[in-house]
């Protein structure tokens, strides 16, 4: 159906763009009139939740921000950190929840498009990408069907763009039944002198669009995406859009060689609300007018109107103020490319936002106020409540602690995921030298010739949601922790942050709670531990007939290695090293797999972190794999020690003989205390080790010896590697071939 | 010897292939646009891997059409040796250039993992520095990497030694027909595999058990191989 321009604005078709009445008195004074039917769609999509951060703003200005290494925060496409000689690296993370739980494939799709396009359109060629995953409960009819196509989707898009994916989660919880995660992370490398803004600057200049054609798909994404699930979830298919990696790889190599001919002043990439968000927040930045002519705009419909060209979120686009001397050049590049090079506009001096098409001027409003007038709410909130303390031995210790270790080995949520990621492209770029499966993802860095530096990144995502949900402050604190420990047990040194935080409706003051919070302990984390956050996304109102998600805010954490020759894997014990555990005894089990896992219950209080001992202990295992004498490294976190040299025995295919005693084996084993890591190392270093921990004043315990073909535990397991193997490897595959075996063994 | 990579739109491991010849070579391929006409004196033309096209029609079959591959056809004809890595494989078998064709992995899904290689004939100018049965690892990362061939193009193939590397010890990723991994012309001059070589050059790729390939269509000796 084709809607008129001067279609009347009744208070039905405010409510449908997801206005409320007292916005809708604000943009009538900020309009000076009544809206005409694209205008309401221009303020719907400036102003709705995804765009206008208008309930989280408060809060998000409460996050560390700034650091010596970081060269762009929060505000642009991505955050910009400094690595050394000359280079920056670029990264976000940023949710495709909504449109992948409706069309699984291309939801996930062109969330991994999206994110890699905020990469590149700062100058930076994406180097490493990585998805946090979360999916409803594996008995949900759906579960499979969204984790096959979601999975598809993100190896679809990052494999034919030519990206590794070099880390991510995949989760399972009842909580996401209704309600997937799909958040995607990539980051690329730029030289420091060449990264590209959006600020426009200059009156007059032309505003060239590139890329894809603008066809209907996408309209009205981001308002769905600010919204929660009813039953018309079928309805909302069209708002999802469709992906094209093809168009986007000749988009990145067609921006890449204009960025060298100096033509672009400022660029800036279609996403949520496409031609709308671009064209203002370039010229609301740059503190000018823009003036659009949709006649000019390369579309591949017909009849499409002014307000659907407005709000498509068609992919593959972007928008660019270009140096004027330099369009022949630039049109003979994206001409090569196959690609749409069309002028469409101009950057005006009169702060409007003008919009033209076929004669008539359909929409012209104030820019500034498009995007720095959004409302901004001060949501009420509850403060959460805090379970109160589960003491060891309150819980019941099962009599079969081998049974326990292989149930949880095989769980859907700690089994291996090599299922998801051998569908990713780990490889392509030839630079990737740890893929899924350890502690953090690392890529080499290279010169501009290719050949290696020494140096290299490491990249992690995490989060913990159900000790969020137990906790928010300290559940947000444990996932930048957690970041930081992973960063650590390769050997790198943390750098930053960039958060995708996930939460129900913020209208609610219980969830809005949580999201208070869990910002809170990410603040306090980040700002202890060094690791500023320079990007991020929100997303809200991530429920399903009112049952809101676990509370998740995912945190992606990049790291640096100075020398690539000391980095520590998972695997790579020897025998006969000396295996020892830096911290103390675990006593925790409120929260704990263990305790969901066998016992069937999700209770007790999140552990807490020290954020003081996690730095120490941090800071002394980076020097202790520095020195180059460490054979594997791995830290301890969902299931405890014992899954923790469970992976490692696994990953190195060696057994160990380890000495544990404890009147808590359960808690020893299983337990979920935080801030600790095990290390192997040959017997020859063992004392120079122990002496440096001691010197550190870090806690530490030899526990054993890399021995044999079992896993060997004190008197309470002992299993074959072999079989843990074996255990580990087959639930995802069974589960997803359908296999009853793994369902009935749920 | 004189290296050329082919790009197309949607080559995504060109880089790769480019890296890898640049360092086992001494010097970078020529790099020819698909759009070209005429190829650089070469001695060896690569086809490499990726997306050409999206992949949107059948792997291979819209790139197989373009331009360059009328020169490249000609080159193979005068002795020049090609070789055709992934999707580079899939677009020489679309061209005609190599028999069989490359069809949907049977797992249905992408798949990219490292599998065993069996080199099944040592004596093509592309593995004479491998020895003939000799079992090396090679990762790949493929969406439609099943081999076909009829029953009887499929005996031509095998009679005439034309397979160069088949799947081993249980590893066929994608069902391909007899394990077959890579194949040669009959002349021998075009190889076509989805592995990826060139992928595993160096320590850092956990092995160099592919740049033997390499070496050897490059007639490098293996002692001066860098």
């Amino acid at each position: 159906m084709t809607v008129e321009n001067n279609h009347p604005i009744t208070e039905e078709l405010i409510s449908e763009h997801g206005i409320t009445p007292d916005e809708y008195q604000r943009l009538l004074e900020l309009t000076g009139r009544e809206p005409s039917y694209t205008e309401l769609g221009i303020w719907s999509a400036m102003w709705n939740e995804h765009c206008s951060y208008k309930s989280s703003k408060k809060w998000l200005k409460t996050l560390p921000t700034e650091g010596p290494r970081v060269i762009c925060g929060p505000g642009e496409n991505a955050g910009v950190v400094d690595i050394g000689n000359g280079e920056a690296v670029i990264f976000k993370m940023e949710s495709h929840n909504h449109p992948s739980f409706i069309e699984p494939y291309q939801g996930a799709a062109t969330g991994v498009g999206g994110i890699l396009r905020d990469v590149f359109t700062m100058g930076a060629r994406p180097v490493a990408a990585m998805n946090a995953l979360r999916f409803g409960s594996p008995e949900h009819p759906k579960t499979r069907h969204l984790v096959s196509g979601v999975v598809a989707g993100v190896g679809g898009y990052g494999n034919s763009f030519g990206v590794p994916t070099v880390g991510g989660e995949v989760n399972f919880h009842s909580r996401y039944n209704g309600n997937i995660l799909v958040n995607a992370f990539a980051a690329g490398i730029a030289k420091t002198d060449a990264i590209f803004y959006s600020e426009a600057k200059g009156v007059g200049l032309p505003i060239v669009y590139l890329g894809a054609k603008t066809g209907r798909d996408g309209v009205g994404g981001a308002t769905m995406a600010s919204a929660e699930f009813g039953a018309d979830i079928e309805e909302k298919r069209p708002t999802v859009q469709v992906g094209d990696p093809f168009t986007e790889k000749c988009l990145l190599e067609a921006c890449l060689e204009l960025m060298k001919t100096g033509a672009i002043i400022s660029i800036q990439d279609m996403g949520a609300a496409g031609l709308t968000c671009s064209a203002v927040e370039m010229g609301a930045k740059g503190n000018l007018g823009v003036e659009l002519n949709l006649d000019l705009v390369p579309v591949r419909e017909e009849n499409m109107t002014a307000y659907e060209m407005m709000l498509s979120e068609s992919q593959e686009r972007m928008l660019m103020v270009l140096e004027p001397s330099k369009e022949e050049e630039a049109k003979a590049i994206f001409v090569k490319w196959g690609l749409d090079f069309a002028i469409v506009g101009k950057t005006t001096d009169d702060l409007r936002f003008s919009v033209l098409h076929q004669g008539e001027e359909v929409a012209n409003l104030p820019i500034k106020e498009l995007g720095d007038e959004a409302p901004e709410y001060d949501r009420p909130y509850i403060e959460p409540g805090i379970h109160s303390g589960l003491d060891a031995s309150d819980v019941e210790q099962v009599e079969d602690l081998n049974a326990a270790t292989l149930k949880i080995l095989g769980s859907p949520d700690m089994c291996s995921r090599r299922w998801v990621w051998e569908q990713y492209d780990t490889l392509i770029q030839s630079n990737s030298l740890q893929i899924p499966g350890g502690d953090s993802g690392v890529i080499r860095l290279v010169d501009d010739n290719g050949e290696p530096t020494g140096r290299g990144l490491a990249f992690t995502s995490d989060v913990t949601p159900r000790y969020v949900e137990a906790d928010p402050f300290e559940g947000g604190k444990q996932a930048v922790a957690e970041c930081y420990r992973n960063l650590s047990a390769v050997g790198a040194e943390p750098l930053a942050t960039t958060d995708n935080l996930n939460f129900g409706n913020p209208e609610k003051p219980e969830i809005m709670g949580q999201f208070v919070f869990s910002i809170k302990g990410i603040g306090e984390a980040v700002s202890q531990l060094a690791m500023p956050i320079v990007s991020g996304n929100v997303s809200l109102y991530n429920e399903t007939n009112g049952e809101a998600i676990l509370p998740t805010p995912t945190i992606g954490a990049v790291g640096l290695i100075e020398d690539v020759g000391t980095m520590a894997r998972v695997g790579g014990a020897q025998d006969q090293d000396a295996v020892f555990l830096i911290g103390t005894e675990a006593e925790h089990l409120g929260q704990s797999i263990y305790l969901r896992e066998i016992l069937e219950l999700e209770d007790g209080p999140a552990p807490q972190v020290d954020l003081l001992t996690e730095k120490m202990r941090g800071e002394f295992v980076r020097a202790a794999i520095g020195s180059g004498e460490i054979t594997s490294c791995h830290d301890i976190s969902d299931g405890g020690l014992v899954i923790a040299l469970a992976e490692m025995c696994m990953a190195s295919n060696k057994g160990m003989q380890i000495d544990v005693n404890s009147n808590h084996p359960h808690a020893a084993l299983f337990g979920e205390d935080q801030s600790r890591y095990i290390l192997t190392m040959s017997e020859d270093y063992a004392n120079m080790f122990a002496a440096n921990a001691e010197g550190s004043g870090v806690f530490f315990q030899r526990l054993g010896t890399v021995t044999g073909e079992r896993l060997a535990i004190g008197k309470y397991v002992s299993l074959s590697v072999e079989e843990m193997k074996q255990t580990h490897e087959a639930w995802f595959p069974d589960y997803m071939d359908g296999n009853m075996a793994a369902e009935a063994a749920e | 010897m004189k290296s050329t990579v082919i790009q197309f739109p949607g080559s995504n491991r060109d880089r790769d292939m480019i890296a890898a010849l640049t360092k086992i070579n001494g010097e970078a391929p020529s790099l020819v646009w698909h759009t070209d006409t005429e190829i650089p004196a070469t001695d060896l033309i690569v086809v490499p891997g990726g997306f050409s096209y999206g992949d949107y029609l059948r792997s291979g079959a819209i790139a197989a059409r373009s331009p360059v591959m009328a020169e490249i056809a000609k080159r193979a004809e005068q002795g020049v040796r090609v070789l055709g890595v992934c999707n580079g494989f899939q677009i020489l078998t679309e061209a005609g250039l190599l028999p069989g064709a490359l069809m949907r992995n049977a797992g249905i899904r992408f798949v990219c993992t490292n599998v065993k290689l069996k080199v099944e004939n040592a004596d093509t100018v592309f593995t004479n520095q491998y020895s003939r049965g000799e079992i090396i690892p090679c990762p790949v990362a493929h969406h439609d990497g099943n081999y076909f061939a009829d029953s009887t193009t499929l005996k031509q193939i095998e009679d005439n030694g034309q397979v160069a590397f088949r799947y081993a010890e249980e590893t066929n990723p994608n069902g391909s027909v007899n394990d077959i991994a890579g194949i040669t012309n009959k002349t021998g001059n075009i190889l076509g595999m989805m592995p990826h070589p060139e992928n595993l050059i160096e320590a850092d790729h956990g092995g160099d058990a592919g740049r033997a390939l390499f070496t050897s269509a490059l007639n490098i000796v293996a002692n001066e191989a860098a």
